[in-house]
Parts: structure tokens; sequence; C-alpha cells
């Protein structure tokens, strides 16, 4: 649990990932939400497809959007997410 | 000053949140609202009905923001805002902001600022039942346009 974030999916990626929420073991060498971004990508397939640098999806860490310098660190919550497209 | 945002399934009454909003308040001068409904058409197919998902928590979290920059901008009195989740049909209510102030100007302002950064700002997602299946909305560039306005 100590170096665990929790990440969270949301509307097609929540679909297409088969899940809506996961426990990550953040890497010792992870400390943005870039290096998060790159780790769910190396499983590869859909995960590869989805989160590629420059698909239009977003981010959230603690439930305020975030870029990819924003900070990660263990037991954080990060969303991914499509555009919103609510109103 | 009060701001109240809801997230619920239930259906809404403008009635009853503008007399909320009122009370017995006599400085309000300008009441503005907006209310979004649900159309049976988008993107040239009929719509059956739509589902609506959240982040519980940032939703709450990203609106009250988006209001709190609305009254750093404009003389508000009090703010409503009221989303609907879950499934809903065309002529279904989705939206409600309600805005008061000292005078027209800032409610109309505001109420439009709100609506605009709530387009494009707060984590709702539509999945849209068509003839053609289900699929879920895109995001729409004039949304970001009208957001960005704001900025200039």
């Amino acid at each position: 649990m100590a170096n665990t974030i929790t990440v969270l999916y949301f509307a097609r990626l929540r679909e297409t990932f088969g899940m809506a929420s996961e426990n990550m073991a953040l890497p010792y060498d992870v400390a943005s939400l870039e290096g998060v971004r790159a780790t769910l990508a190396a499983r590869g397939g859909v995960w590869a497809h989805e989160l590629a640098a420059g698909r239009a999806f977003r981010a959230a860490v603690n439930q305020d959007i975030a870029s990819a310098d924003t900070a990660v660190k263990a037991g954080d919550e990060v969303a991914f997410f499509p555009p919103v497209t609510g109103g | 000053m009060s701001v109240t945002v809801r997230v619920q399934s239930e259906d809404f009454d403008i009635s009853k949140e503008i007399a909320f909003l009122r009370r017995d308040n006599p400085r309000i001068g300008a009441i503005a609202s907006f209310i979004g409904v649900v159309r049976d058409m988008n993107e040239g197919d009929s719509v059956a009905e739509m589902t609506l998902e959240h982040y519980p928590g940032m939703t709450e979290k990203s609106v009250e923001d988006i209001i709190t920059q609305a009254c750093d901008r404009w003389q508000v009195m009090d703010a409503v805002v009221i989303h609907r989740i879950g499934t809903l049909k065309p002529l279904d209510q989705i939206v409600l902001v309600v805005v008061s102030s000292a005078h027209r100007g800032d409610a109309f302002a505001a109420c439009e600022f709100i609506m605009d950064f709530l387009k494009t700002r707060a984590p709702f997602w539509k999945k849209e039942q068509t003839g053609k299946g289900a699929r879920w909305v895109d995001a729409r560039a004039a949304d970001d346009a009208a957001a960005e306005r704001w900025q200039r």
C-alpha cells in the first residue's frame, strides 16, 4: 500500500480497459503524470493505443485537471478520461 | 452569497430553485438562468436516449471552482448549478444554471461563463443510444472555442 496509487478510468476508457479503477504500484523512478501514463501504455494493446502520447485524453491528479509534468506520489488518486461532454 | 452544486438523477424545478435563491433578498436586481435539455438529434442521427456518467468528487469540486472564477470576474450574489446523471430521454432537462446579481449584465455574463466552462471542464460524459447503436459523444471544438473566448 505504501507505494501504490489509485488509478481511475471513465467513460470510453473505462469500457475499453474493462475496469473502472485499479491500485498500481508506483515504480521507483516515476514521479509525474507522464511517468504513470508511460507505465500504463507499456502494457501494450489498448493501453498503448489509448494512452499514446498525443492522443486526445485528459487526466487528473487528486481530482484536479493535470498535465504531463504534474507530480504524482504514493497515495495519490490519478484519473484518465476522454475530453468531457457534459452540459 | 450562497453557492449550490448538485449532481443528481432526479429532475429539477427551476421555479423552486429561483424561489430558494431569491428568498427575501431585496438586493437582487437580476436573475439569469440556463437550462440544457436532451435533443432528439445529434450528428444527423436520431437519439433515443443518453446516459450521463461523471467523476464523483471531482465534478463537484470543478463546478465550485468554475463558480468561484465567475464570482472573481462579476458581481454575483448567488449561484445554483444542478447537473443530472443517469439515463435521460429527449425533452428531459440535463443541466440548470441560475445566477443572481444586482444588475443584469453581471447575471447574464456569469451564467454564460459558468455554462461554457462546465461544458469543457466538468467531468461529465454522454453516451447516446441511436438507431446505429450506442456511441460516446465526442467533445466539440465549438465548446472549446466558447470557453476560450473568456481568456481574451
